[in-house]
């Protein structure tokens, strides 16, 4: 089969308020291939899960969002509901950042699996059971029998996360998306539950949708790497070139901003202001006031993206990089 | 593989919600109290229906004249013949201005009351909960203009204005004065506190991560509302809930004292209560017995929601702890 899973152009999201509408994503787009992983990477406040949201239909009903989102050929933003309640856990799954709040504190772990697979696999309740205890044993948890009838407040935060991906991979997915799935743990639990993302990924041939702030998760998960910044991507590049030679400012400041064994006690870059708030986004380039680059150019027009001429597949959208390079 | 869930032994005590909940209550006298009483109550109640109506070995209904208004604890006189003797040989709580056993009559009452007070109470948290629920899930759509929440909160407080107790009694002078008509009665006109205890725990519930995450699983809204939020809305309603039926155990000997409650022959507390006001001086116990047994029971049911309270909130529950 060729073209891509998902397939995002033009997305757009702004949410209402009294002060006008508020854009958090403009204009989006990206493809994720069948089996890929793909990051989605930038500070926060940088639109990265709101895209996500958007492209699940997830938002309150007041947010307005155009352009369009295709699974599989089919358009998600227009949709009728029943049919999006399939593709949601049935075709897209969903991990999220908290999971500790992520589970319903007043049902057992195993119901809540159990619904995922009457809903998206018409199991009865017998095979259900069944399958939810596989499933836990599979995402690791020990003693799944018993775990199976557990509340979630039983449970620490890494079996937490760990029963999500059973939730989330119980609809046989095609595509998961994991927002930010490890900032909320402990660093050694975190290695091991990106390492579970990865095995699960491949048994099932699953795309993942990887959103972090972590580019240290991105080298060594991603395929393909966005990176965005105030609602756009402004870099969009395979994993090697972007870190072999990051072209927007706002990547090289950040790669420049990892602590790094090598660099001994020097004191670590950082990116002086923040992120604009959605209500100040300037009419250019939403990094020109924090970046040094910048010049007029830079204030008054937004940059597109352009593809760099050497073929690495990188896209770039700045005025700096652009005059440059011609 | 090592975030604690390597070792079995490690699992501890099982601990259900409700187990907690019982742990902290447990330790509450009062509450305790209340609830033991409730279940001594409630065997009356049971045995009550059983022995004065199917099976019947103590008859409410058995006028004995020359014996009226005979104090507790009195014999029968020898007049009575065999098949009109008392329960137990004498009378418990005396006999009435007919000559009826006062402890049959409680007995059969004790049924209606804890009856009428349940089951009115089911109907409000239903339609209480069915109303808060969709104000709170679907509060943000549009119908003719206004927002659902805005039609739903307005009807509720209209529906407050009413003096509750007057709407019931017009409603009761205008509907034959069955046992049914009055428990629906109380229930629709008692609903609202528990529609806005729903409604405002669902404006939280709803921002929860996971609802979200249920969502993005895919599960219809009826599922996300019923199996998912309501359960988690429920403790403050459980809590008012239990105050609420001692109020309709109330409100219902208010209206059988009235004689708008249940018809007589049928005995209930109130109109026990209601007999007896007529020889207050000469028959103390024909209102002292009926009162102290609703007082009784409108105390239990506060104490056990009392309890309830502090040990569904872990605020109170760790200050208690």
């Amino acid at each position: 089969m060729s073209g891509p899973l998902l397939e995002i152009e033009e997305l757009s999201v702004s949410f209402p308020s009294d002060a006008g509408a508020l854009p958090a994503v403009r204009s989006v787009g990206f493809a994720i291939a069948p089996g890929q992983t793909v990051a989605l990477v930038g500070e926060s406040g940088s639109g990265k899960s709101v895209t996500a949201l958007a492209a699940m239909g997830l938002l309150p009903p007041s947010t307005r969002v155009s352009g369009s989102v295709r699974f599989e050929g089919r358009e998600l933003l227009r949709l009728a509901p029943s049919e999006l309640r399939k593709v949601r856990g049935g075709s897209i799954a969903m991990v999220f950042q908290e999971p500790m709040t992520s589970l319903n504190p007043v049902l057992r772990i195993g119901r809540q699996i159990e619904e995922v697979l009457a809903l998206h696999r018409g199991f009865d309740a017998v095979r259900a059971r069944a399958e939810a205890i596989e499933l836990l044993g599979h995402v690791g948890i020990a003693s799944p029998e018993r775990r199976v009838d557990q509340y979630p407040h039983e449970l620490s935060g890494g079996m937490k996360q760990r029963v999500m991906l059973a939730m989330a991979v119980a609809g046989r997915p095609k595509l998961l998306i994991a927002d930010e799935p490890t900032t909320a743990l402990d660093v050694t639990i975190q290695a091991q539950i990106l390492k579970l993302l990865r095995t699960l990924c491949r048994e099932q041939n699953m795309a993942l949708l990887l959103i972090t702030h972590d580019f240290g998760i991105v080298a060594h998960f991603a395929e393909q790497v966005n990176v965005m910044y105030g609602g756009k991507i402004v870099e969009r590049a395979p994993v090697v070139p972007l870190f072999a030679s990051p072209s927007h400012p706002y990547t090289r400041a950040l790669l420049a901003a990892m602590p790094r064994a090598e660099l001994g006690r020097a004191r670590l870059e950082a990116i002086p202001g923040r992120v604009p708030a959605l209500d100040q986004m300037p009419a250019g380039c939403p990094f020109a006031p924090r970046c040094k680059l910048a010049f007029d150019r830079c204030v008054e027009m937004p940059p597109l993206s352009r593809v760099l001429g050497d073929s690495t597949g990188q896209h770039v959208a700045c005025w700096a990089v652009e005059t440059e390079t011609t | 593989m090592n975030d604690g869930s390597s070792d079995p032994e490690q699992l501890g005590e099982r601990r259900t919600p409700f187990g907690e909940v019982w742990q902290v209550f447990r330790r509450d006298r009062l509450a305790m109290t209340g609830l033991v009483a409730l279940a001594v109550l409630v065997v009356c109640a049971l045995l009550g229906k059983l022995l004065t109506e199917w099976w019947v070995v103590i008859d409410p209904a058995t006028v004995r004249l020359p014996d009226k208004l005979r104090p507790p604890l009195s014999g029968p006189s020898e007049v009575i013949g065999a098949e009109r003797l008392p329960e137990f040989g004498f009378y418990l709580f005396g006999t009435d201005d007919l000559g009826r056993s006062v402890f049959a009559r409680m007995l059969q009452g004790s049924f209606v009351s804890l009856t009428i007070g349940l089951v009115s109470v089911g109907i409000s948290v239903g339609i209480g909960v069915l109303l808060g629920g969709i104000a709170g899930y679907y509060g943000e759509r549009k119908f003719l203009f206004v927002r659902i929440d805005a039609w739903i909160m307005r009807f509720t407080d209209v529906a407050l204005c009413f003096p509750t107790f007057f709407l019931i009694l017009t409603v009761v002078a205008l509907l034959p004065p069955s046992i049914f008509n009055i428990m629906i009665v109380i229930g629709v006109t008692s609903w609202m506190g528990t529609a806005r205890f729903i409604r405002a725990e669902f404006l939280s519930l709803r921002e929860r991560d996971f609802v979200l995450a249920a969502r993005a699983l895919g599960l219809p809204s009826w599922r996300l509302i019923f199996r998912h939020m309501v359960p988690n809305a429920l403790s403050p309603v459980f809590v008012s809930a239990t105050i609420d039926v001692a109020r309709a155990v109330l409100t219902e000997s208010a209206l059988s004292f009235l004689g708008f409650g249940v018809q007589p022959p049928y005995a209930t507390w109130g109109n026990i209560l209601a007999d007896g006001r007529a020889f207050l001086f000469d028959a103390p116990w024909l209102f002292l017995i009926p009162g102290s047994a609703i007082l009784l029971i409108v105390l239990a049911f506060n104490l056990v929601g009392e309890g309830l309270r502090e040990a569904m909130n872990p605020k109170l529950r760790r200050a208690r702890a």
